[in-house]
């Protein structure tokens, strides 16, 4: 690929660099495999990884496909890895990165086109760990339910996860294990029992307690080290597991437990 | 989807691949010079229970300088793996006081602070 002959209108005295990008191609119509392409890319020096992708589907080549819509970090749509470590593209600055810039799919998932994964891991795992308010009973049904502060801060940092499946990427459980249920799927089970207004734990601990739960994970916690949103899944399946351990012994000395 | 997928094999190497994974591996290689250490240590009660003589020849090889080498890693790596643990604690049991959470840092530095009080303890009564 060729540099783009579309000026960059240069205004204020903002300078563009040249950065040279390897983006993952993968056309399933026309590849058996996948390939990477490079474009020449003038970046701004504001611009993020987003920005570049942006210019070359307008200016370069506009067969290439990725997701991407609010470009402020709260979609949670863009994400990819960035020389090999996952991010939301419109995080990533490229005066941070150096001249030569690989982007690639989310690792660890299935690659559908280019950039774009399959989301159902996410999906589906969220549904099996039932990640929605189950009231221990029914809620008022003619005012506020409500909730101290100390109450939400038991939660909140979890309630902040935007399903970008940037800890997916980063965390080799999921790759390993296909039926992993993996990390926001988990925090989000932890932020709905750690919610005072919640009954669900038990229930979803038969999902979050098995084989293809918390104990998949080995506290690698690159999961919480690339999360955009602090939400910390690492510490929450820690957190799991240590509720879940004093839950066995709650019923091996017979003290029923189940909550 | 009749479109064929594309599926990304994890590389044999993955755990090189950033500094992060390799003080992971780190972390879970140690639990075998301290499970070697801690073999050791039941190997001096054995040596200990044949007798006066089997375990002043335990002490006096344990005294050798290989066997100080190995001590010196096994403590290394028992150091690295409490240092890190306990670093990790105050993700593991967050507490909330009041409306905030405790910080971080002083759960942590609880942590350390129990830890060193506890060695000390056992410093003196097994000096004593």
């Amino acid at each position: 690929m060729s540099v783009t002959s579309l000026p960059i209108v240069e205004g204020n005295g903002a300078t563009s660099r040249m950065v040279t990008f390897e983006v993952f191609r993968f056309r399933p119509e026309q590849d058996s495999a996948p390939t990477w392409q490079r474009y020449e890319v003038p970046c701004r020096e504001e611009w993020v990884v987003l920005d570049a992708l942006n210019h070359i589907k307008d200016h370069i080549d506009g067969t290439l496909s990725y997701r991407w819509s609010c470009h402020m970090a709260v979609c949670g749509s863009c994400g990819m890895m960035v020389n090999g470590q996952p991010y939301l593209s419109c995080k990533a600055f490229i005066r941070d990165f150096p001249d030569l810039i690989r982007v690639a799919p989310l690792g660890n998932l299935t690659v559908l086109r280019d950039l774009v994964v399959q989301q159902d891991r996410l999906m589906d795992n969220l549904q099996a760990v039932k990640s929605w308010l189950m009231p221990a009973e029914p809620p008022p049904a003619d005012q506020p339910y409500r909730q101290t502060p100390a109450e939400l801060e038991r939660y909140r940092h979890l309630s902040m996860c935007i399903n970008c499946m940037l800890c997916y990427a980063a965390c080799p459980q999921v790759a390993l294990n296909e039926g992993y249920l993996g990390p926001a799927a988990l925090a989000l089970a932890q932020r709905y029992n750690l919610d005072s207004r919640d009954g669900g734990t038990f229930e979803r601990m038969q999902a979050t307690a098995s084989d293809e739960g918390i104990w998949e994970c080995t506290f690698i916690g690159e999961c919480s080290e690339v999360c955009p949103k602090h939400v910390d899944p690492a510490g929450a399946i820690q957190q799991m597991k240590l509720a879940s351990s004093l839950d066995w012994f709650a019923r091996l000395l017979g003290k029923g437990g189940g909550s | 989807m009749s479109a064929p997928l594309y599926q990304p094999r994890l590389p044999r190497g993955w755990w090189l691949a950033h500094g992060g994974y390799r003080r992971y591996m780190l972390r879970e290689l140690s639990c075998i010079p301290i499970g070697l250490f801690a073999a050791t240590l039941v190997l001096a009660l054995f040596r200990l229970g044949q007798g006066a003589d089997a375990w002043l020849a335990f002490r006096a090889a344990l005294a050798t300088p290989p066997a100080i080498a190995w001590q010196v890693i096994a403590l290394g790596f028992a150091l690295y793996h409490s240092v890190s643990w306990f670093t990790l604690a105050p993700r593991t049991m967050p507490m909330v006081v009041g409306d905030r959470k405790v910080p971080p840092a002083w759960i942590a530095a609880a942590h350390f602070v129990l830890w060193l009080a506890l060695s000390l303890a056992i410093l003196l009564i097994v000096g004593a």
